[in-house]
């Protein structure tokens, strides 16, 4: 479990995270999303005490991860930022870490397997893909069999087979009840794997819910409707808080009434439906509804038009 | 990458007995150590420049000793002269000190080593403890050996190993640049980027004697025997432009007065800073 309370850092003028609480529960995939740029591998440098929060504190499993005796049995991380000496070789780089908390060798060669690196362990990590580099990390994250493993946008650079690996890996690891923690910026990815969703944008917290209810809320379902009798239905469907867009001579499209209403109404009035189809916000426009006004980095073209 | 993992996760895992202990995170230093190319490499070369400038500044000594002047032949000790090699090696050796902490920041590995280690400061003494080890043990072999070798190339002019200051002066070689390179790695934790600290290492040991030379003489007598590479000199006789040099072991003093200041303060640093 990780617990964070109130946690701000600042950076020269800077405030990267500002004010967040949020929990992390153990058993499931917690999803941690954001714009580039808003604070969330700041946040997980300070989870794992890299970084000394400005004001406010985390725990990892009840304690200041910084007083841990046994520190990768709580905590594996993968950091967004390579974190591994380019002259060493794969299989040294992970012993040294390994040696340093009384991990046996025999537990490095599983991880290598574990990660599909076992061909090229002997080799120096200079020369890896930037896949390899991920596979490496995540093998270091794994090498304590810890309760909480925390990976900062683990599916950067991997090819699709990898991406479906760490789909499957993490949802692995929350079933085995570790605390699973997962950074992106692309929440269709986040659909895939996660249950649970932590939201930030330029520092602050802007959802902690589950993926089902951030969809829900974030963007009202919509409904569209085929009928040839397109303003006879509208005239009937009119009311405060309903939208009615024409999208075709035939079609229109109600926001603020579920399907069931719709079919009901129209069939009291006789008038024929050919098609009710619920439009289901997807993930990413829930996120980019949300954080619209959170991006810290938005291409210029993109601004003028959302002005 | 052909090899292919899809799915498994840990079948549950049965590691006992994980705890952190200074011992363990020597252990994990010195793997470290060992599995880099960039160690081993300096370490050859300061080998290389202990022993063959003993050879070399022995063997010309020896053929041009007539030439010296009285004070000259006076003042000469065959010791030091078969360790002018640590002028050279003495950088190699500060090199490998600072890329020991440096190479960590500019690669990001440190993010990792103090992710496994929280509390930190195990990290920078394991460091300190397997460099010193490391390089003691390389050094000393290497004075031995320049001890030996520069004696026989002297001829009638090199002495033997019962000879008053040769034991003391071989050791103090060695241990002159162990303390030379935990400065160094010293220098490395405080600057973190490995030009400017190698730079700063230079400036330490190769251009502040010179520019030292250039105080007014008032303060230069309390000012240049000070420097670290002349109070160290002083560890291994190696020639001295004071009138009045310090003992040896008040100069082995004044140097690792140096390198407990400096790692203090990088110790402080790497405790107190972001990583």
């Amino acid at each position: 479990m990780i617990e964070v309370q109130n946690l701000s850092k600042r950076y020269g003028d800077k405030l990267a995270v500002d004010g967040l609480t949020f929990t992390v529960q153990s058993g499931t995939v917690t999803g941690f999303l954001g714009p580039n740029g808003a604070g969330k591998s700041t946040t997980m440098r300070m989870i794992a005490g890299l970084d000394a929060p400005t004001t406010g504190s985390v725990t990892v499993n009840g304690q200041d991860y910084t007083k841990s005796t046994a520190p990768m049995r709580e905590l594996g991380i993968l950091l967004e930022a390579q974190a591994v000496h380019t002259g060493r070789s794969a299989r040294n780089h992970l012993l040294a870490l390994a040696q340093t908390n009384g991990i046996r060798n025999s537990r490095v060669a599983e991880v290598i397997d574990q990660v599909g690196l076992t061909e090229v362990a002997g080799k120096r990590v200079g020369g890896f893909s930037l896949g390899m580099g991920q596979r490496l990390g995540v093998a270091s994250a794994l090498l304590g069999s810890p309760k909480v493993v925390v990976l900062d946008e683990p599916v950067n650079g991997l090819d699709p087979e990898g991406v479906l690996w760490i789909r499957n890996l993490l949802k692995a690891l929350a079933d085995e009840g570790r605390t699973v923690f997962v950074s992106s910026h692309l929440m269709s990815e986040m659909a895939q794997t996660a249950s649970r969703l932590v939201v930030i944008g330029r520092g602050k917290l802007i959802a902690d819910t589950t993926v089902d209810e951030f969809v829900s809320r974030a963007a009202g379902n919509a409904v569209t409707v085929r009928t040839p009798e397109v303003v006879e239905l509208c005239r009937l469907l009119q009311g405060p808080d309903i939208t009615l867009t024409r999208e075709a001579l035939d079609l229109v499209h109600v926001q603020g009434l579920n399907a069931e209403q719709i079919g009901t109404i129209a069939w009291q009035a006789h008038l024929p439906v050919y098609e009710l189809t619920i439009q289901h916000a997807s993930l990413e426009e829930a996120f980019m509804q949300l954080t619209h006004d959170s991006v810290e980095y938005r291409s210029h073209e993109q601004a003028e038009v959302s002005a | 990458m052909t090899a292919v993992s899809t799915a498994i996760a840990p079948a549950p895992v049965r590691l006992p007995d994980l705890k952190v202990t200074q011992l363990r995170v020597i252990h994990s230093e010195w793997t470290k150590f060992r599995s880099l190319r960039s160690t081993v490499w300096t370490l050859v070369i300061a080998i290389a420049l202990m022993i063959g400038l003993a050879a070399l500044l022995s063997a010309v000594t020896n053929s041009e000793f007539h030439t010296l002047k009285p004070d000259e032949v006076a003042s000469f000790n065959p010791v030091s002269a078969s360790l002018g090699g640590i002028g050279f090696a003495q950088l190699a050796v500060g090199v490998l000190g600072v890329l020991l902490i440096s190479g960590e920041y500019s690669t990001g590995m440190i993010r990792a080593s103090l992710t496994a280690v929280p509390s930190r400061l195990p990290v920078l003494w394991a460091k300190v403890v397997v460099f010193a080890g490391g390089v003691f043990a390389l050094m000393l072999a290497s004075s031995f050996g320049a001890f030996f070798l520069g004696q026989s190339l002297l001829g009638s002019h090199g002495v033997g190993i019962g000879y008053h200051s040769a034991v003391r002066s071989i050791f103090g070689a060695a241990l002159y640049l162990t303390l030379a390179g935990i400065i160094g790695v010293a220098i490395g934790a405080l600057l973190r980027n490995s030009a400017g600290a190698i730079s700063a290492f230079v400036g330490l040991f190769f251009m502040a004697p010179p520019l030292a030379m250039l105080l007014p003489s008032s303060i230069q007598d309390s000012v240049t025997p000070y420097l670290p590479s002349n109070a160290g000199g002083a560890m291994y006789g190696g020639s001295s432009p004071f009138e009045h040099p310090m003992g040896p072991w008040t100069g082995f003093a004044v140097l690792a007065g140096y390198a407990v200041v400096l790692i203090t303060a990088a110790a402080v640093r790497m405790r107190r800073t972001d990583a």
